[in-house]
């Protein structure tokens, strides 16, 4: 199908978007990867799109007081060809091959993931499982929020109607940062079935674990996290690890029942805590 | 107003100037206003890659890109591929692994095979697959075109 009718409107600097967003009903376009299919498949029909396409210095990475800045309008395909992002977040390069295709990731934004906030979506849980904040901005002022505090529910964020996501960031990865990360899908490329991403320090003192997939948001499983931290890491934690995950509120959806999800995030959890321990 | 606006981009090659509706995605643009039927639609949500064409040197999908953001910008579609010759291995190797049947998936495996190419792919035959991960086929069942694709790599077609 085709999108329905919208007024267009494509913004040159931020205060432009800015403005354009204050307006009732307007809706950023970033990447398109996901907008545009929920426009075509007339699942959304905004009164106006604010593309910020041509919006000067909202993409891109830097690197600033042991901080990774990454602009919102970044692209996947930038970022993984990024040395500093396989640098300094190398969970994030490591998770990246697992988005979508080729020809997505030449379009889609890590700010576009994180405004859609879609349960499937692998970069969210990232976000989680790194620590991140996301800073926000309207014609009022600008904020940031935890990523712990901002994914709120399917498809709902802490962002206000009239933000805009401008940038993440992200601490720098230590040189002996531990990370694991596993998704299983039914086709390479496919939204993931149940996906998990985790963070830890060499000493295992402290982990953070994040799933995708398997609940109506990007969820950090705390009581799993919990059950790892400053423990050997062995076979036995695990299970104990793996025997928390009740904690999750799972969510079945179309490709998997509730029950199997919750399966499906222990055999995740087992493969990326390998990756880990590697 | 918002509704109509004026674009100016180079096309294959040659400069066009057109005005738009904002809705229309770009393949439709190009097929129905250029008449440059090369590009095919299938899903119009991402999915099939039947409409993946070159945008600004990136391999993009072109139903999920306005024809108004394109404005400005660099497009080549599978004739401007075939017109100046860089696909002329690649086609020769579909031809000769008779990697199309019906050739509505043709246009978008031939850009997504080339994206491969020439950014310097390897003929392992996983790495290949996991690039066509979002070119779906319903005929040939993937294996000649992973041959003809390694073909290329290796060397193995004169074109
Ligand atoms: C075939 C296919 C397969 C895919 N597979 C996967 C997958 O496996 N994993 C995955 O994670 N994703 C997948 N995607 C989705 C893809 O990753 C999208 O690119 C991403 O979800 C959204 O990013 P975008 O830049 O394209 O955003 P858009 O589609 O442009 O926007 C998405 C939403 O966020 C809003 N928005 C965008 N940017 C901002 C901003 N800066 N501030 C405020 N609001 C904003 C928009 O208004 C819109 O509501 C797939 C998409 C397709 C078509
Ligand atoms: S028509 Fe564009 S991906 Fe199917
Ligand atoms: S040749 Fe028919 S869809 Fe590929």
């Amino acid at each position: 199908m085709k999108a329905p009718d919208f007024d267009y409107h494509r913004a040159e600097t931020l205060e432009a978007a800015l403005a354009l967003m204050a307006e009732e009903d307007a809706f950023a376009l970033a990447g398109g990867q996901s907008l545009m299919p929920m426009m075509n498949l007339r699942l959304t029909a905004p009164e106006a799109l604010v593309d910020l396409n041509a919006v000067d210095g909202l993409a891109g990475v830097r690197i600033e007081d042991q901080r990774l800045t990454i602009g919102a309008m970044t692209r996947y395909a930038a970022l993984e060809a990024s040395g500093e992002v396989a640098e300094h977040a190398p969970l994030v390069s490591t998770a990246l091959p697992y988005i979508a295709h080729p020809a997505i990731r030449n379009r889609g934004t890590i700010g576009g993931s994180c405004a859609l906030a879609d349960p499937a979506a692998e970069m969210p849980a990232l976000l989680l499982a790194l620590g991140a904040e996301v800073h926000l901005q309207n014609v009022k002022g600008a904020r940031s929020v935890a990523a712990d505090e901002f994914f709120l529910g399917l498809y709902e964020t802490a962002r206000e109607d009239d933000e805009l996501v401008v940038a993440i960031q992200l601490p720098v990865a230590s040189k002996r940062q531990r990370i694991g990360f596993h998704e299983i899908t039914r086709r390479h490329g496919d939204y993931a079935m149940a996906g998990c991403a985790i963070v830890a320090t060499e000493d295992l003192s402290e982990v953070r674990i994040a799933f995708f997939a398997v609940s109506d948001r990007a969820v950090r499983a705390r009581a799993a996290e919990a059950a790892l931290a400053g423990t050997s890491g062995g076979k036995a934690e695990l299970e104990n690890a793996v025997a928390a995950l009740s904690e999750i509120d799972f969510a079945g959806d179309m490709n998997a029942s509730t029950h199997t999800k919750r399966h499906l995030a222990g055999v995740a959890l087992r493969r990326a805590w390998a990756e880990v321990m590697a | 107003m918002s509704k109509m606006q004026s674009v100016s981009l180079t096309v294959n090659g040659e400069a066009v100037t057109a005005t738009v509706s904002v809705r229309k995605h770009l393949v439709d643009f190009l097929r129905e206003d250029l008449g440059l039927t090369g590009s095919h639609v299938g899903c119009e949500h991402g999915v099939c890659g039947a409409c993946t064409l070159e945008v600004n040197g990136a391999m993009v999908r072109g139903c999920l890109m306005l024809a108004v953001q394109a404005d400005g910008a660099t497009v080549t579609t599978v004739e401007g591929l075939a017109d100046s010759g860089r696909s002329d291995a690649i086609r020769a190797a579909f031809a000769e692994r008779n990697a199309l049947q019906c050739g509505y998936c043709t246009p978008g495996m031939l850009a997504s095979a080339l994206e491969y190419v020439e950014a310097g792919g390897t003929a392992d035959r996983d790495a290949i697959r996991a690039h066509l991960s979002g070119n779906y086929c319903r005929c040939t069942g993937y294996q000649s075109i992973v041959e003809a694709i390694s073909d290329v790599i290796s060397g193995e077609v004169d074109a």
